[in-house]
């Protein structure tokens, strides 16, 4: 450095300033390299999430990471083993860096433990914060908790590798499902190859379904052929300008979705009418 | 080796493992005594604990808490504030195992005496809890949360080990990682680097604490000058009247880890119940 | 997994997309899907599970199979398989397989009961074997020597195992765990038909209109049969109607039109009943022409007891003041007193009055018997006066939660479905009416209702009773490995039927033993009684599968008793016994299974066994080899004083000296050496492993401790050929070896080349037809020989002794209903039923291997009603204690699923050997069967 430099007397002010300038450009760029990082750490939109779970926005924000519900899945006195009397895996797996889900959240597998809906929902009552939110797996009607409101994601069929959609009886998944007929129900068909064997295959109710995976787990194919996804992937959107004629549940579907502005954009519409016809037609 | 030199580092020892060990056992075998981890947890099954900082950075992400968190981080907010000062890092936060051990090292192989090049102000950690808040409102994600080194490795204790066939077997992720980066820094780079400097946790325990009655105080009547006392002293700041008046260590940043105490062989520093009056004459001397 | 979840669904969307978009697979692909298969060879076999019998087709490469699939050609399954059969490429690839004989074994290399497992030579296995039978034989004589035999052995192996235990050892102690499985049905036939299996086929359920399963769940213990149901109810909705009767909700109830849940036991209420509404209600229904060509009505006792051990059994003394009894305290006591007397309850009062019981009398019970006399259709019709709609709804309503009113109306629509004109219905059943301690009269009933309508031997209409095992009908019931019974329905207690199988055998007269009572709880009970000394387990699992199993695995370990079991993989019966022999599994060898719909299929060795395991055939054989005439067929005296002949003087009259052995003279004869020769140029010997005859190149050290190099001569067709002689010219004709090697199995009785898919039936049963026309009969002849002389008499007992002979003609019976030896009451206050899933075969042995299989259902439930549960304060998942007066299980419970009890009663499959629900239940059977009754006993439930 030039001895001008230093040799040059800094004024406190002087000196504040720069200290100031300084620290706030180093905050700037470290909020910055923060902020991405947090981004980024944020899970796997695959992620399954505990019971009664809030939106995955919501519940990042309010998760404060203490993991009171995966210990209350774990010794629930359900979970343990039949002869050791020792807890088995929990559900519920705080996630590790490695594990593409927001470091320290709660999440599970199914195919490894499914979610075996316990009837005192134990995981989230522990929740300190409301991140699982026991409202959402509370009957409004009797006050009871009820473990067929939850939503942790929605099984989904590969017709391809199902054997069931080959003719084979398997309905494993089918056998396994908590609200069978339910989440899970059986479409019968004519196996017009055989001539006499009917197909009963396997299809999933997005209304009831709960995604606690126990279909996944026990799904007999080497890869599961059903599997669980976290709704907001599995599920499409049908727009909100339309209801089912001969559903009457179907207003509720987009009552809340239907916005003040009913103004629709697209390429045609975004010119101005009257530059539109102002501009003339070649002829 | 007497024990009134070390008396209240095997004290710290204890609790922190203790700690940490209840955690597990909430875990591994479903204790009651402890569960959760250092972010949130139940005493006993009843009383909830909460981590006053990630509540913070909850409420900065814009999310609304339910009343069990908020009830568990005024607990320990009352707790530190009133009595333990900042005693969470130096009785409770599993990472200062790690940075007293740099710390010791540092000290054996004479590294104080290489003249470092990195300057780092400790008052970085406040600004990173200001950072820590815009970020978690920015990115709707608890910032420091997602990479706080000490309920990562908390965690990674506690829910990374599983009780199998009698024993605890621990498979550690980033925990493992990040704990040795720490150890690294403030080996080799920034003396007490991420507990005196960097650590937004230990600033918000300093804020909570500044009040507190448990504080250490000096006796210069006694004192020697052989600054074994400054040596040890992981935030040397606190420690600006030793050897030239009796007073209060009322600085927030101290944190009662009482190493001073320990290695003071001649009675001129001991823990005290502080007169709120008093300490404050002597903090402004 | 190696995958993560973000690759597993990209591939997954990935080949969804291409299906969806019809994007066929490219031509690489597929040749490299045909290369992949170079070196594969594939052969027809037939699944290894259930009784439906599906044809598969075997993949083989390098020695191992590496794939099945469902046989295209097969007319059962047309190339589809349930998931049993789609794993059965890993059945035989455990892990954990046995390799080498096992022997209990001290320190200093001697058998010793209380000795650890350790591996010994074949050789070895076979000198403690003979050493211990020879022991048996010495000290209890041939009834000292015993064999737990299987539905599930090959016919040829069921057939060599007949022919050593009772031509050989002269000891009728061999019977096959479908003693727990159709026993009830054969009774049912016997009586009824006078010869054994079905009329039917499964073409019936194309044919009919309706389908009625009683005590069946059919959805997952026959699921392709059941996918055939459902495609026939798909056909035509509005006119097929399903009905499913049950004890509790299965998943069969899915396409039944109702369903009706009946108190356990009562479904012969309801049979009653439907036959009351025909009699009294609707006489217009019954084709009065065809009763009274075909028909006799017929009653037998009804004070028989229960099948429990009877007073004075040696294991039931002393009896003690504090009400035990020998082995049995005084809880399991209060049941087993019933077998001597019970009280006449007010259920069955009203049932047991036109037999001239009513209730609060003491019913005094002999031992079962199989004894009936003629009545006439008055006497019938008097039995079924009871029946009415209120007292059969009183007493069979199952669900407490159900109006009363809902289920008079169900039951009415069920008897309508019946009567009702033109329609067709088959009833099918399978263990809930089989497993019965009126298992056999259940079966009679469904007989009755359809003999009325002269819907019964008809396409489209018949009951028809469902086998549970791959060769219950093929092996246990056509060999007749039963103590009582000989090949192709003969029996050892009739004189002419032991002539006629010395004959074939070539052994002298009176070497056959005429008394064949050890069946398979008799075996157990023999055991703990001290009288069987040595017993072999083939193909089974009886420590697993036995009801009361707490009683027979003590007395296995206790008794002074020589254990051995011969097995694929280790399982309970394994672990109590004192020499465990290894295996060949299914396609390990040549085998033949029957299925429930008599066809019977074959298949040829696929690979050579793993390790030393050997056949069942071959270990028989072996065995041969170590007895000789001297050794076995002197003088007897039997436990009841009978007295087996010396024949041993005869046998040299025929040709055979003292040292000939049973080798010589059972398997390896001459005729087997000259007519069944090794042909390894022509099908189907051709290009196929052979270890019997053969040897095989893993050079197994056989039971002379020499390296074993086959018996030269091709066993399996000789005993096949020999087995079959019993059979043809009278109604059991079955094809030759080489045909069924060429055809996808065949309906027996196979006449001039073909098969028969409706018996007694004129129209399609030659042997209706021969018959029919010597007596002049138009449509059908019921020509089973059994039982068709009888004298007569009224419901209480026979007037006339003289005997009426009825041939051709078929049996209607009156049988009351009566109550189970064990209800629930205050303390064991639930109904204890037990069953199978359709993940797991029998006892695990082998599915559990299945890694898919095992996950899937990894263990047992107990399968309880939600409202039961609060009342218990259980949760779902919860462990709890399963406890009868016999022991108790932990089991979890599950409140949600495929099984939906009524309240009161819980189901607990018993596939799992870490959940022994045998140790639960009652060892209560049919009397005049046999067979245990798994499906009812009283247990408390409480929170373990």
């Amino acid at each position: 450095m030039a001895d001008k430099e230093t040799k040059r007397p800094i004024t406190p002010r002087r000196r504040f300033l720069t200290d100031l300038a300084y620290t706030a450009g180093l905050g700037i760029m470290g909020g910055l390299i923060w902020a991405g990082y947090t981004e980024k750490a944020k899970s796997s939109p695959l992620t399954l999430r505990p019971p009664a779970a809030l939106d995955e926005p919501d519940f990042l924000k309010t998760c404060i990471k203490c993991g009171l519900c995966a210990e209350a899945c774990l010794h629930r006195p359900s979970n343990l083993d039949r002869d050791t009397l020792k807890p088995r895996p929990g559900t519920l797996k705080m996630a590790r860096a490695q594990d593409d889900v927001t470091i320290g959240t709660p999440f599970f597998k199914p195919r490894d433990v499914p979610c075996y809906m316990c009837d005192d929902i134990p995981c989230v009552t522990a929740c300190p914060t409301g991140a699982l939110d026991v409202s959402k797996v509370t009957n409004p009607k009797t006050g009871e908790l009820d473990y067929t409101m939850m939503r942790m994601g929605l099984a989904v069929v590969d017709s391809n590798s199902c054997i069931a959609f080959w003719g084979l009886q398997c309905d494993a998944c089918y056998r396994a499902c908590p609200l069978m007929d339910k989440a899970i129900r059986l479409e019968y068909d004519k196996n017009e190859r055989t001539g006499k064997h009917a197909f009963l295959k396997p299809v999933v109710s997005m209304y009831d379904c709960t995604g606690c995976g126990m279909c996944e787990k026990a799904c007999v194919t080497e890869k599961p052929a059903i599997f669980v996804l976290p709704r907001e992937i599995a599920l499409g959107k049908p727009g909100a300008h339309y209801v089912k004629g001969w559903d009457k549940k179907d207003q509720q579907r987009v009552q809340e979705r239907v916005g003040k502005d009913v103004t629709t954009h697209d390429e045609r519409s975004s010119q101005n009418p009257m530059d539109y016809l102002n501009k003339g037609l070649e002829y | 080796m007497r024990w009134s030199n070390v008396k209240y580092l095997v004290l710290r020892r204890v609790v922190q493992l203790g700690l940490l060990f209840l955690y597990g056992a909430g875990n591994w075998w479903g204790w009651k005594i402890l569960r959760g981890d250092l972010s949130a947890s139940r005493l006993f099954d009843t009383v909830p604990l909460a981590d006053p900082f990630a509540v913070l950075q909850i409420f900065a992400t814009g999310a609304v808490v339910g009343v069990n968190v908020l009830v568990g981080a005024a607990l320990i907010v009352l707790f530190y504030g009133l009595i333990g000062g900042r005693a969470f890092c130096s009785w409770v936060c599993p990472v200062n195992l790690v940075t007293d051990l740099a710390a010791w090292l540092r000290r054996k192989l004479l590294i104080d005496r290489i003249e470092r090049k990195i300057w780092i102000s400790r008052n970085l950690r406040y600004y990173l809890i200001v950072l820590a808040l815009i970020v978690s409102a920015v990115s709707g994600l608890a910032a420091f949360e997602v990479i706080s080194p000490i309920t990562i490795f908390n965690r990674n204790v506690v829910f990374g080990a599983a009780a199998l066939k009698g024993g605890v077997v621990f498979s550690f992720g980033a925990g493992l990682g990040l704990l040795a980066a720490i150890f690294f820094f403030d080996l080799f780079a920034v003396k007490n680097g991420w507990c005196g400097h960097i650590c937004p946790l230990g600033g918000v325990h300093s804020l909570i604490g500044k009040y507190s009655l448990i504080r250490v105080k000096h006796n210069s009547d006694n004192c020697t000058l052989c600054m074994k006392c400054k040596t040890v002293c992981p935030e040397v700041e606190v420690l600006g009247m030793i050897g030239k008046r009796s007073a209060f260590v009322t600085r927030k940043e101290c944190t009662n880890c009482g190493r001073c105490v320990d290695v003071c062989d001649d009675d001129a520093l001991g823990f005290s119940l502080r007169n709120i009056l008093e300490s404050n004459k002597g903090g402004k001397a | 997994m190696g995958m993560n979840r973000r690759d597993f669904l990209k591939s997954t969307a990935a080949a969804a997309a291409a299906s969806a978009v019809g994007i066929s697979v490219p031509d690489e692909v597929k040749a490299a899907a045909a290369k992949g298969e170079e070196g594969w060879r594939w052969d027809k076999a037939v699944c290894r599970f259930c009784g439906t019998g599906c044809g598969i087709m075997v993949a083989t490469k390098n020695g191992k199979i590496v794939a099945v699939k469902g046989d295209p050609a097969a007319p059962v399954n047309r190339g589809l398989n349930c998931i049993k059969g789609y794993f059965t490429a890993k059945i035989m690839y455990g892990a954990d397989r046995l390799k080498k004989p096992l022997l209990r074994m001290n320190d200093k290399g001697e058998f010793d009961k209380h000795g650890k497992f350790r591996p010994v030579s074949w050789k070895r296995a076979f000198d403690e074997m003979e050493k211990h039978i020879r022991k048996a034989l010495k000290e209890s004589g041939p009834e000292g020597v015993a064999v737990f035999g299987s539905g599930q052995y090959t016919i040829m192996e069921g057939y060599a195992a007949q022919k050593m235990m009772k031509a050989g050892f002269r000891s009728n102690a061999i019977d096959p765990n479908a003693r727990h499985c159709m026993a009830s049905a054969v009774v049912g036939f016997y009586q009824t038909f006078g010869i054994d299996e079905p009329s039917g086929c499964y073409d019936d359920i194309e044919l009919t209109d309706t389908i009625i399963s009683w005590g069946s769940n059919m959805a997952e213990m026959h699921p392709i049969l059941w996918s055939r149901v459902s495609d026939r109810k798909l056909s035509d909705p509005e006119r097929v109607k399903v009905v499913n009767l049950t004890t509790y909700r299965t998943r069969s109830s899915d396409i039944a039109d109702f369903e009706i849940i009946f108190r356990p036991q009562t479904d012969l209420a309801i049979w009653n009943y439907i036959a009351r509404e025909i009699v009294y209600n609707h006489p217009e229904a019954i084709d009065w022409d065809f009763v009274k060509e075909h028909i006799v009505f017929a009653v037998g006792p009804v004070n028989i007891g229960y099948g429990m051990r009877r007073k004075g059994e040696k294991s039931l003394t002393p009896v003690r003041p504090d009400g035990s009894a020998g082995k049995y305290s005084a809880k399991e006591m209060q049941i087993i007193q019933k077998e001597m007397a019970k009280k006449v309850s007010d259920l069955e009062g009203p049932a047991l009055e036109p037999y001239g019981y009513k209730e609060g009398d003491e019913m005094k019970n002999t031992a079962g018997t199989l004894k009936h006399w003629m009545i006439s259709f008055e006497e019938y019709k008097k039995s079924l006066e009871p029946y009415t709609l209120d007292y059969v709804a009183k007493i069979a309503k199952g669900d407490p939660d159900e109006s009363l009113e809902s289920f008079k109306k169900k039951l009415q629509d069920l008897a309508n479905l019946y009567i009702e004109k033109d329609r067709k219905v088959v009833s099918f059943w399978t263990m809930g009416m089989n497993q019965h301690t009126r298992g056999s009269w259940d079966n009679t009933l469904s007989y009755n209702v359809h003999f009325l309508l002269n819907k019964q031997a008809k396409p489209g209409n018949g009951a028809y009773s469902l086998t549970g095992q791959p060769s219950a009908c093929g092996t246990a019931r056509e060999v007749g490995t039963f103590a009582h019974r000989l090949p192709a329905d003969m029996m050892v207690k009739n004189p002419k039927h032991r002539k006629i199988a010395e004959k074939i055998w070539h052994i002298p007269e009176g070497t056959l033993n005429p008394v064949g009572n050890q069946h398979i709880m008799k075996i157990h009970r023999d055991i703990e009684d001290g009288v069987v000394k040595f017993a072999w387990v083939n193909v089974c699992n009886p420590y697993q599968d036995s009801a009361n199993a707490r009683h027979w695995i003590k007395a296995a370990r206790e008794m002074d008793v020589f254990i051995v079991t011969s097995d694929g993989y280790p399982g309970i019966s394994a672990m109590v016994s004192d020499l465990v022999l290894p295996s060949a599994m299914i396609y390990e060898k040549w085998g033949a299974y029957g299925n429930a719909e008599r066809r019977t299929q074959h298949w040829r060795q696929q690979v050579l066994p793993v390790g030393e395991a050997m056949s069942d055939t071959w270990q028989w054989v072996e065995l041969s080899k170590r007895f000789t005439i001297d050794d076995l067929w002197g003088p007897y005296t039997l436990r009841n004083g009978k007295k087996l002949p010396d024949v041993r003087k005869q046998a040299q009259k025929m040709g055979y000296k003292p040292d000939t052995t049973m080798y010589e003279i059972l398997f390896a004869n001459e005729r087997a050496k000259k007519n069944y020769p090794i042909d390894l140029n022509s099908f189907p010997q051709k290009g196929f492993d052979n270890s019997e005859c053969l040897g095989d190149s893993r050079n197994v050290v056989g039971s002379d401790g020499k390296v074993f190099k086959g018996y030269g001569f091709m066993i399996h067709q000789y005993l096949w050929e020999e087995y079959a002689s019993f059979g043809r010219g009278h109604g059991h004709d079955l094809a030759d070896f080489v045909t069924y090697h060429k055809v996808r199995g065949l309906k027996w009785p196979v006449v001039n080349g073909k098969e028969t898919f409706w018996r007694f039936n004129v129209k399609y049963d030659p042997y209706a037809a021969k018959h029919a026309k010597e007596a002049g009969l138009k449509d059908f002849a019921f020509y089973g020989p059994l039982a068709k002389k009888l004298p007569s008499g009224d419901l209480r007992g026979v007037k006339e002794k003289t005997k009426k002979s009825l041939a051709n003609k078929a049996k209607i019976f009156a049988r009351p209903y009566m109550d189970p030896p064990e209800m629930p009451d205050k303390e064991y206050d639930t109904w204890l039923c037990t069953g199978r899933v359709l993940e797991h075969w029998h006892s695990g042995t082998m599915t559990m291997r299945v890694p898919e299989l095992f996950r899937a259902v990894p263990e047992a439930l107990c399968y309880m009603n939600p409202k039961d549960a609060k009342a218990r304060g259980l949760k779902n998942g919860d462990l709890v204690w399963v406890e009868s007066r016999r022991g108790k299980v932990k089991v979890r419970i599950e409140t949600r699923g495929r099984n939906r009890p009524p309240r009161g009663l819980v189901f607990v499959p018993w596939f799992d050997e870490r959940v022994l629900i045998n140790k639960v239940t009652l060892d209560a059977t049919c009397p005049m069967s046999k067979q245990t009754d798994y499906k009812k006993c009283a247990v408390k439930i409480y929170k373990a």
